[in-house]
């Protein structure tokens, strides 16, 4: 194999939306380019992977970037559906006529207040420790702009795939953490840490 | 026999069933009843997998193709025409 991932031609969690609402799609793209979204998830443990120190924090991290990915697609795919069908008397009063006039109905990475995408999101500060402590925050921040969106959000297609990534945001936390505890069991006691005394 | 949107959707549930056991696992090594079903889970999956692409084309590149090639098909994933209707409903699977 000579590539970094394989695409696989499917999506984590079905997204199948059938009426246009641009407005959504205005709020919804923040996951995709704003500062507690998907992309910056992505990048942000990718980024981070050589500076952790145990084989759990490196998979996790590598893992969980990889996932942060898949969903980064799941909210291209929201954007894409909820404006594809839109006609112009559908956009107009919307909200969605700024994002209209610079990107028509392209997908590109902005928060909801249409700052682009920036590397200034996140930081890989080359200490395990920090670096984890900053993911933990992240999944939060990124769990609550999921509830902000659900409490605007009215249709079932489009608060299935929101309930779904809001999830993911938790089990991610609860990754993260148990990935920390055992670095810092790790840097407090480097001789005595191996496979055989890891606590259950 | 499965339809497609069955099909996928049963895919879609095991690879999701293997991924949240991976990052389980990934912070619990030793726990061998989680190995045990993540094992069970991918064998079942990669089954079913063959079983799709036989019939509705390449889910990843790395695959034989008929002519013509078979990867560059209709839908994608982003597209409303790929996906399967949730309805609502929960979806057990046997393994
Ligand atoms: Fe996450």
């Amino acid at each position: 194999m000579s590539v970094m991932w394989i695409y696989d031609k499917k999506l984590q969690f079905p997204v199948k939306i059938k009426r246009p609402d641009p407005r959504m799609a205005r709020l919804i793209i923040t996951q995709f380019g704003g500062p507690d979204g998907e992309l910056a998830a992505s990048l942000r443990y990718l980024s981070q992977r050589p500076s952790m120190v145990t084989p759990m924090a490196k998979a996790t991290l590598n893992d969980i970037g990889t996932e942060e990915l898949a969903h980064f697609e799941m909210i291209q795919s929201m954007v894409a559906q909820l404006t594809k069908n839109a006609s112009i008397e559908d956009i107009k009063g919307s909200g969605y006529e700024p994002y209209y006039v610079d990107h028509g109905k392209g997908t590109y990475p902005v928060q909801a207040a249409g700052t682009p995408f920036s590397a200034k999101y996140f930081q890989s500060k080359g200490d395990p420790r920090t670096d984890l402590y900053e993911n933990l925050a992240a999944e939060q921040k990124a769990r609550s702009t999921y509830e902000y969106l659900l409490n605007l959000a009215d249709d079932p297609d489009v608060i299935q795939p929101l309930r779904f990534l809001r999830e993911r945001e938790i089990v991610h936390f609860q990754r993260f953490g148990e990935a920390l505890r055992y670095v810092q069991d790790y840097l407090s006691d480097k001789k005595r840490f191996s496979y055989g005394k890891m606590k259950k | 026999m499965m339809n497609r949107d069955e099909l996928l959707k049963i895919i879609s549930v095991l690879d999701f069933y293997a991924l949240d056991l991976q990052l389980y696992l990934n912070t619990h090594p030793t726990d061998r009843d989680a190995i045990q079903k993540y094992n069970n889970v991918v064998k079942r999956a990669k089954e079913l997998r063959e079983e799709y692409e036989r019939t509705y084309g390449m889910l990843t590149p790395q695959n034989i193709s008929d002519s013509p090639w078979r990867w560059i098909e209709n839908p994608w994933p982003w597209q409303y025409k790929f996906n399967f209707d949730l309805e609502g409903d929960e979806c057990n699977v046997d393994l």
